[in-house]
C-alpha cells in the first residue's frame, strides 16, 4: 500500500511525531511505500537541526533523518507554517532577509500543494496529531 | 493538475482562535481547491464555532479570518456539513452561523445554500464515504 503521512504536532511536546515515526518505519519495513511525510502546524519544528535533546532521550529529528536516508523518504515542511514558526532553509533565508537557517538537510520546505498531491497519489493519508 | 478525483473531507473540530488549526485548515482548503477534487467540509465539536457570524477578534489582537468562509463558494466548495448535535450541545442553531452560499452555473447562477445540517449518525456515513479525511 502507498501511504502519505501528515504530522501536525511538534517534537517532545506531543507524541504525534513519535507515533508517526514508528508507523512510517513499520510500514516501510513491511514493504509498503511512503509517498511523502508532510509536516504541518507545529509539526514543522520536527525539522530543526538545532534540536538538542538530553543524551538519554531519543533524538526525534535525527531519527527521522536516518529513516529518510535509509529509505529515500521525501520529508516536506509546509512553507507557510514554517515561515510563521521560524523554520528556515537557504532559500527562505534569502527571500525573507534572515541571517540564519535551522532546517535539517534531509527535510525540504515546500507548499501545501505537496500535501494535497500526496493525498491524491496515495492509497491512505494517515494524520498524526490531536 | 491531476486526473484522479477523490472525495476529500476536511474535518474541523476545534474552536477558531484558541489554536491555529482552524486557520491552517482553511489554508489547505484554499490551496487544495486548485487540484479539482470533490471537496466537502465538516464542522463538529467546537469546530462549529468557526462558522459563527459576528466574530470580533479586536480584543484578541488576532486576524479575524471568518470572512474567508464566505469565499469558499468561489473556490467550488459547495458541501459544508455541520453536525446538529454539536450545535445543540453548545446552545447554537443554524441562525448563529454565517449564511454560506455557492452559485450554480447550471441554474442561472442561482445562489444555493452550502451548509447542510446533519446528524451525528449521518456524519459518520460522510466520513466513511470519503477517500481522504484531513483532520484538523
Amino acid at each position: 500500500m502507498k501511504f502519505a503521512i501528515q504530522i501536525n504536532e511538534g517534537p517532545y511536546q506531543h507524541q504525534a511525531s513519535d507515533s508517526a515515526y514508528f508507523f512510517t518505519k513499520a510500514a516501510l519495513e513491511k514493504g509498503h511505500e511512503v509517498f511523502r511525510v508532510f509536516f504541518y502546524h507545529d509539526g514543522v519544528n520536527n525539522a530543526s537541526r538545532l534540536t538538542t535533546p538530553p543524551q538519554d532521550d531519543r533524538n526525534i529529528v535525527a531519527r527521522w533523518a536516518e529513516l529518510a536516508e535509509q529509505h529515500d523518504l521525501d520529508m516536506v515542511v509546509c512553507v507557510a507554517a514554517a515561515q510563521r514558526r521560524g523554520m528556515v532553509d537557504e532559500g527562505e533565508m534569502q527571500r525573507n532577509g534572515k541571517d540564519a537557517t535551522n532546517i535539517h538537510p534531509r527535510f525540504r520546505i515546500s507548499g501545501l500543494g505537496q500535501l494535497v498531491e500526496a493525498a491524491i497519489q496515495s492509497d491512505r493519508l494517515v494524520v498524526f496529531g490531536d | 493538475m491531476s486526473e484522479t478525483i477523490k472525495q476529500f473531507l476536511y474535518l474541523n473540530r476545534k474552536a477558531p482562535y484558541g489554536t491555529i488549526y482552524a486557520w491552517e485548515s482553511l489554508e489547505v482548503v484554499l490551496i487544495g481547491a486548485a487540484f479539482d477534487q470533490d471537496v466537502s467540509l465538516a464542522f463538529m465539536d467546537d469546530g462549529v464555532y468557526q462558522l459563527t457570524k459576528g466574530q470580533d477578534t479586536t480584543g484578541l489582537g488576532m486576524k479575524n479570518f471568518s470572512p474567508t468562509y464566505a469565499a469558499l463558494g468561489d473556490y467550488e466548495v459547495k458541501k459544508i456539513f455541520v453536525e446538529k448535535e454539536s450545535l445543540d450541545e453548545r446552545g447554537l442553531t443554524l441562525d448563529d452561523l454565517q449564511h454560506l452560499v455557492w452559485e450554480d452555473e447550471d441554474d442561472d447562477w442561482a445562489e444555493k445554500d452550502s451548509i447542510k445540517l446533519v446528524s451525528r449518525e449521518e456524519m459518520t456515513a460522510i466520513m466513511d464515504g470519503a477517500d481522504v479525511v484531513f483532520s484538523f
